[in-house]
């Protein structure tokens, strides 16, 4: 297998893009990735949107996008599978470049969620989940979260309080992203004034769904432009879509498999990575990531939080470009904004930074950890 | 006056669509039925397929495992806010997610026993179905 490089990145701001189509985001990003690169040939697109397809926008986009960027013809791919689309196509990219069958392939995720209200979004967001076992009763992403939440704070005693540190977290280390959507601190105190989305989750506990789009290109060379920055390794597993039919509901196994996969993949220690993005739209969902990947022993994920570990100068840096809370939530979209923000991070360019950054892991997920895909960056 | 036919034609296709999907459904919905394994003698519900499963009606009796208080629903859950969703372990060993009834939210407490009931899940408008299926009340 050949190794696999970022050869050129590019992301819009996450906003409410009122003025703009998905195209216009999604060429975009593309643009900006490909002027960054000196990639003389493009293979293959690869188009990764989790929302546009449920809320009637539209449905294969992959040869729009080619088309609109001068590359008629090329082959040209739609990832689906919501949350985990843009994971699951920078793994594929990197599978068809490792194995030689493809030397560069531009991997662009976009979401075009503004133009829909909140029920239709929460509705497209919930088809992930058992329509005819889970949704059909109310059932939405954030309302399974609400669950596990509770059980979580019943099962090991903590409160509401325990997970404001994500948030808090996240909305630091945004200030400083001039693509996030909200680049304002807020604090734990504020937090405990928020009102309910799904009790015992807050408004301020909860991620924004908002516009954007981020491209990635693929390479079997590495970008002329900076330090060469490597994808080593990744993985995908899944887990019963129901969260009733999981025999323990507080342990996200796809989490711990995905993890563990590209881990093993890339070569390298759990405790060798030194920057973390997870699907984190909500502290519960953080919590039991860090647990089942064994980052903490089961019911003391939120010490992580109370001890600084996941601020930036701590043991686990998380949502160092604010997360899905801060930076916005870009649902199909986030897999390749976590590749683009984690190479910035890795060449040392990252808004907010770790020091000497060399490995760094990226996490995505459809439904509530149903299919998780995890990669490891390295700078070479 | 044409749109207006066309609408009209559209809606009740669409109930007619949508009651093969809940009607294949009635005996788990309507009475709790999930299957048996005739080998293990382990208890599925929602039912399964299969030649080693057969039929079983549940009891109703289950206890909370977790729940939320839903203030943000999805679409064609508007009229219901707020609703209590939940996990209910069944006495019989599976897990089932449903809306509790009949009591307040902060009457409910994990590990709480409840039973099941048949209520309302859904009403379509005019021209689309009305849905009953399975809730969960506190025993009383």
């Amino acid at each position: 297998m050949r190794p696999v490089y970022i050869a050129g990145t590019g992301m819009t701001a996450v906003a409410e893009h009122w003025t703009r189509t998905a195209l216009s985001l999604a060429s975009d990003a593309a643009r900006q990735a490909l002027s960054r690169s000196t990639i003389p040939h493009i293979d293959a697109l690869y188009l990764a949107n989790g929302s546009s397809a449920p809320l009637g926008l539209h449905q294969n986009f992959a040869p729009a996008v080619a088309h609109e960027l001068g590359l008629t013809g090329i082959e040209a791919i739609s990832f689906e599978s919501a949350g985990a689309a843009g994971g699951l196509a920078i793994r594929q990219a990197a599978m068809a470049v490792a194995a030689g069958l493809a030397d560069a392939i531009l991997v662009v995720g976009v979401e075009k969620v503004s133009d829909f209200l909140d029920e239709h979004r929460e509705e497209s967001l919930a088809l992930t989940s058992d329509t005819d076992w889970e949704s059909l009763h109310g059932v939405t992403l954030t309302t399974q979260w609400a669950m596990l939440m509770r059980k979580y704070m019943h099962d090991y005693a903590v409160g509401i309080s325990d997970f404001a540190p994500f948030p808090v977290n996240a909305h630091a280390n945004a200030v400083a992203n001039k693509q996030a959507l909200y680049r304002f601190a807020i604090n734990a105190d504020k937090l405990k004034d928020a009102s309910m989305i799904a009790d015992p989750l807050s408004l301020l506990d909860s991620s924004t769904i908002a516009d954007g789009a981020a491209a990635v290109l693929i390479s079997a060379t590495p970008a002329s432009d900076g330090p060469a920055v490597r994808l080593l390794g990744s993985g995908v597993a899944s887990a019963p879509v129901a969260l009733h039919d999981r025999d323990d509901l507080l342990d996200l196994t796809a989490v711990r498999q995905s993890s563990q996969r590209a881990l093993a993949a890339a070569g390298i220690d759990a405790n060798q990575v030194q920057a973390f993005d997870l699907y984190d739209p909500h502290g519960i969902a953080a919590v039991l990531a860090f647990e089942a990947m064994g980052y903490a022993a089961k019911g003391t994920g939120t010490q992580l939080g109370a001890s600084n570990a996941i601020r930036p100068g701590g043991s686990v840096p998380l949502a160092l470009s604010g997360g899905c809370k801060a930076r916005g939530d870009v649902f199909g979209a986030l897999g390749v904004y976590q590749i683009a923000e984690l190479t910035a991070q890795l060449r040392q360019t990252a808004p907010t930074q770790v020091d000497n950054c060399q490995f760094a892991l990226a996490q995505s997920m459809a439904g509530i950890a149903t299919t998780v895909v995890t990669h490891i960056l390295a700078r070479d | 006056m044409m749109i207006a036919t066309l609408r009209e034609s559209t809606t009740m296709e669409h109930a007619r669509m949508e009651l093969a999907r809940h009607w294949r459904h009635r005996h788990a919905r309507y009475r709790l039925q999930g299957s048996r394994n005739s080998v293990s003698g382990a208890v599925a519900f929602p039912p399964r397929e299969g030649n080693e499963w057969e039929p079983c009606v549940l009891s109703g009796q289950g206890t909370v495992v977790t729940y939320t208080v839903v203030h943000q629903p999805p679409l064609g859950h508007h009229g219901e806010v707020p609703y209590i969703l939940a996990i209910v372990a069944l006495a019989e060993g599976p897990m089932i997610t449903a809306q509790l009834s009949d009591c307040q939210a902060n009457e409910v407490q994990i590990g709480m026993p409840v039973e099941m009931v048949t209520r309302l899940l859904g009403n379509e408008g005019e021209d689309g179905l009305l849905l009953y299926g399975y809730k969960f009340r506190p025993i009383i």
